[in-house]
């Protein structure tokens, strides 16, 4: 009836566990609580959770991505506090059953959940706004993109109280991932979690593939594109190459798991080194999903707080083109050492440097750019900027490990964590944050706080240094990642310093915290709210629109001219607006509930097929086939809004312009 | 409402060609089975003909199905799946290098 769930799988005699139960369940019901106070729940269902609106699932992508931040920032903090203390002798205070599930679920969580969750939420929020468009393509399949997302989410989180999860890394190479060597309920949380996860993102590949082709604004050539759609276009064709793959990788394994078949086992037949090439086939690309999107905002950001276009930016976009063509053809550089011989590693070590070019002209476009510019060093800059130094290092360590000698020597190491650590937290996490500065004005209509984002900077900066040098030295030493204790003197030291920076980081996270507390606190102070819609003197389309947007974005679709079409209406003094023009009836989606639907139905599936409860997941199944049905025979999906009804919000904006201009 | 999802030219096919699609599929599929289930061939050379007619089970559900061609309103498609076949071909080529190398070396095979 209950497949393996018994009452042994929750794991009540854990303390620490126990502990987080009791604050996840007290921070959950003090949030339902406050809803139910307030009176909020329809208004969340409503306007939120069944939202079709890409602005709206933009901002829910990126509370998740925070919400998964924490809890992959609470995972490292407690690896490195383990480390700190478990040193000749002192095993520590996390056992290695638990060490392993939570270093397994820190990059699990961070590349799946928080990463790619928050580019989703950035591209959501921005691409359709400064493409001149209305919408996504497919505004339901956006809905439900999301919630596949979160319910995965979900299920990884899910895995701390009922049961455990994975041991065996982020990418659970067999054949410890194999039944045979983890028998338990870890991997299949892992399996389900990431092969559902996969669906939403390949899903959002493919609405904004088509978004970005079939919805730009009318004079927008593919040369006349910002470059943040730039980085998405080429993001998106990667998650369609790319994801497709982890999913072929995730099911193999899946099958070898549930119906015990031999694709990556010791025996039966089985190459658990295929398995390798096929998830880094994914895996490389995927690091790319993640950083071009942070080099379109650096380039965004970069051009408008340097009160210039931007440097190069044809230059730009082949370099994006390049980059995401390359990057197929690295993948190698994640397995050197696992037996390949000299052709096949000078190859794809070849191929791994010639990708620090495209990377390299990038850098030297930004830096151009900020070349007698009138830099404003506002918060958003200094991420900029804090990227420039981090990823530079970053990528030269990385052109090191591209050198299959000397991957030989670190392959394994902590200095692989501490470079990817560098590229990461130096390229994604800083442009995600800078993007997150730089458009929240868009989505909210008030900034963020400049100090608490100084400050956050600083915290990020110095304790990423603190965090991650040692551990550069560490690999040297020849100290492996994934360690539960040791007994080197040498080591200790560093490991010590590591743990400062971590703690550093942590300042950094309250203070991006506090921001956002003192930013909607502050929200209605007159030189907090942005009533013109563009705060910084931007360039692009988005800009063009009020802050928030309304819900159709643009009244009439604007017509582009040039590159940076806003920031030359400007300068031509036109109208993009055209407020007051010919309005026309505004074709709309309705909002809906079959997104949230399907994401539960499978958040059923998943968790009834990681227990082997078959007649759960069968449900789940069922609910899902029968929502998709009763979608796609519902031909009551969209709507036209009056043309009074955008009349009175253009008017409202057109007041708020000129209230603003008059106060200036 | 509902008169608003497609208008704009692509053709979706007739009667005639979905069944001739199909009619195409299932020979394709029914002889697939049929060279495993009858060994009529060597273990190697039936793998190598079932991959060859799994591509053109592709060809047929590309042409019938998903109504590609070379018309200009598909070009889109048509550079899509140039992508999608490169991309493939790079993979597996790349995989086959990478496994043959290594099978070598470490005596995998």
């Amino acid at each position: 009836m209950l497949g393996k769930l018994t009452l042994s799988a929750i794991p009540y005699d854990v303390p620490i566990l126990v502990g987080t139960f009791i604050g996840a369940a007290i921070a959950g019901l003090a949030v339902v609580g406050l809803i139910t106070y307030y009176g909020k729940w329809g208004y969340l269902w409503r306007e939120w959770l069944t939202s079709v609106d890409h602005k709206r699932i933009g901002v829910m992508y990126i509370v998740v991505a925070l919400v998964a931040l924490f809890r992959g920032f609470a995972d490292a903090i407690m690896m490195r506090s383990q480390l700190a203390l478990a040193y000749a002798g002192n095993p520590g205070y996390l056992p290695p059953h638990h060490y392993d599930q939570i270093f397994s679920a820190h990059g699990t969580i961070m590349i799946f959940f928080m990463a790619v969750a928050f580019m989703q939420g950035l591209m959501n929020i921005v691409v359709p706004l400064q493409i001149g468009a209305r919408d996504v393509a497919f505004p339901f399949v956006n809905t439900l993109s999301f919630w596949m997302t979160t319910i995965s989410f979900l299920l990884v989180n899910v895995s701390l109280f009922i049961g455990e999860f994975s041991q065996c890394g982020w990418l659970a190479y067999p054949p410890l991932s194999e039944q045979q060597f983890s028998p338990g309920v870890g991997v299949d949380y892992y399996i389900w979690a990431v092969q559902l996860s996969g669906v939403g993102t390949l899903l959002t590949g493919v609405n904004f593939f088509a978004t970005i082709v079939k919805m730009r604004a009318p004079g927008m050539t593919y040369m006349r594109m910002p470059v943040f759609t730039w980085t998405i276009f080429c993001t998106t064709v990667l998650i369609m190459v790319a994801f497709p793959i982890l999913t072929v990788a995730m099911g193999l394994l899946g099958l070898d798991r549930y119906l015990g078949m031999h694709f990556f086992t010791n025996d039966g037949g089985g190459n658990q080194m295929l398995y390798l090439s096929v998830i880094w086939g994914w895996g490389h690309p995927e690091v790319y999903i993640l950083v071009l999107p942070a080099f379109g905002a650096f380039s965004e950001i970069t051009q408008t707080f340097s009160r210039k276009p931007l440097f190069g930016y044809k230059t730009m976009v082949y370099a994006t083109a390049s980059i995401m063509v390359l990057s197929l053809v690295v993948w190698v550089h994640h397995f050197f050492t696992m037996g390949a011989g000299p052709n096949v590693n000078a190859f794809f070590g070849i191929m791994t440097m010639i990708i620090a070019v495209p990377t390299g002209v990038k850098i030297f476009n930004w830096l151009f750019t900020m070349y007698k510019g009138r830099i404003d060093f506002h918060a958003t800059m200094y991420w900029v900027i804090g990227f420039m130094i981090t990823f530079s290092i970053g990528g030269m360590t990385g052109v090191m490990l591209a050198i299959p000698a000397s991957d030989f020597v670190l392959h394994n190491s902590l200095f692989v964590i501490a470079h990817f650590h560098n590229v990461i937290i130096g390229g994604v996490y800083f442009g995600y944050v800078a993007a997150m500065n730089f458009w929240f004005p868009k989505a909210f209509g008030f900034k963020l706080n400049e100090a608490w984002g100084k400050r956050a900077f600083w915290f990020w900066f110095v304790g990423f240094y603190v965090a991650f040098m040692p551990l550069y030295v560490l690999g040297f030493e020849g100290m492996t990642r994934r360690m539960n204790h040791y007994d080197n003197p040498e080591w200790h030291p560093w490991l010590l310093i590591a743990e400062v920076g971590a703690v550093l980081i942590a300042c950094g996270i309250v203070c991006q915290l506090t921001q956002l507390y003192v930013s909607i606190r502050d929200r209605n102070l007159a030189e907090n709210r942005d009533l013109t819609g563009d705060p910084w003197n931007a360039r692009t389309l988005e800009w063009s629109t009020s802050s928030p947007p309304p819900f159709y974005n643009f009244a009439i679709l604007p017509e582009v001219h040039e590159l940076d079409a806003f920031a030359h209406d400007k300068e031509a003094g036109i109208d993009t607006r055209q407020a007051g023009g010919n309005y026309q009836p505004i074709h709309m989606p309705k909002n809906t509930a079959c997104g949230f639907l399907i994401g539960a139905f499978s958040f059923v599936m998943g968790f009834g097929a990681i227990w082997y409860i078959w007649w759960l997941a069968a449900v789940g199944l069922i609910g899902v086939i029968a929502t998709v049905i009763a979608r796609s025979s519902d031909n009551d999906v969209d709507y036209y809004v009056p043309v009074s009804e955008v009349a009175r919000i253009e008017q409202e904006h057109t007041h708020n312009l000129m209230a603003a201009q008059a106060a200036e | 409402m509902g008169d608003h999802i497609s208008s704009s030219g692509e053709s979706h096919g007739s009667v005639g060609s979905y069944l001739t699609g199909f009619v195409l599929a299932v020979i394709l599929t029914v002889a697939s089975f049929g060279l495993v289930m009858s060994h009529a061939m060597s273990p190697a050379g039936t793998g190598g003909a079932i991959a060859l007619l799994a591509v053109v089970q592709i060809v047929v559900h590309l042409i019938y199905f998903l109504h590609m061609n070379g018309s200009s309103e598909q070009r889109w498609n048509v550079m899509a799946f140039v992508f999608t076949v490169l991309s493939v071909l790079v993979l597996v080529a790349g995989t086959m290098f990478i496994m043959h190398d290594t099978a070598i070396n470490m005596m995998s095979r």
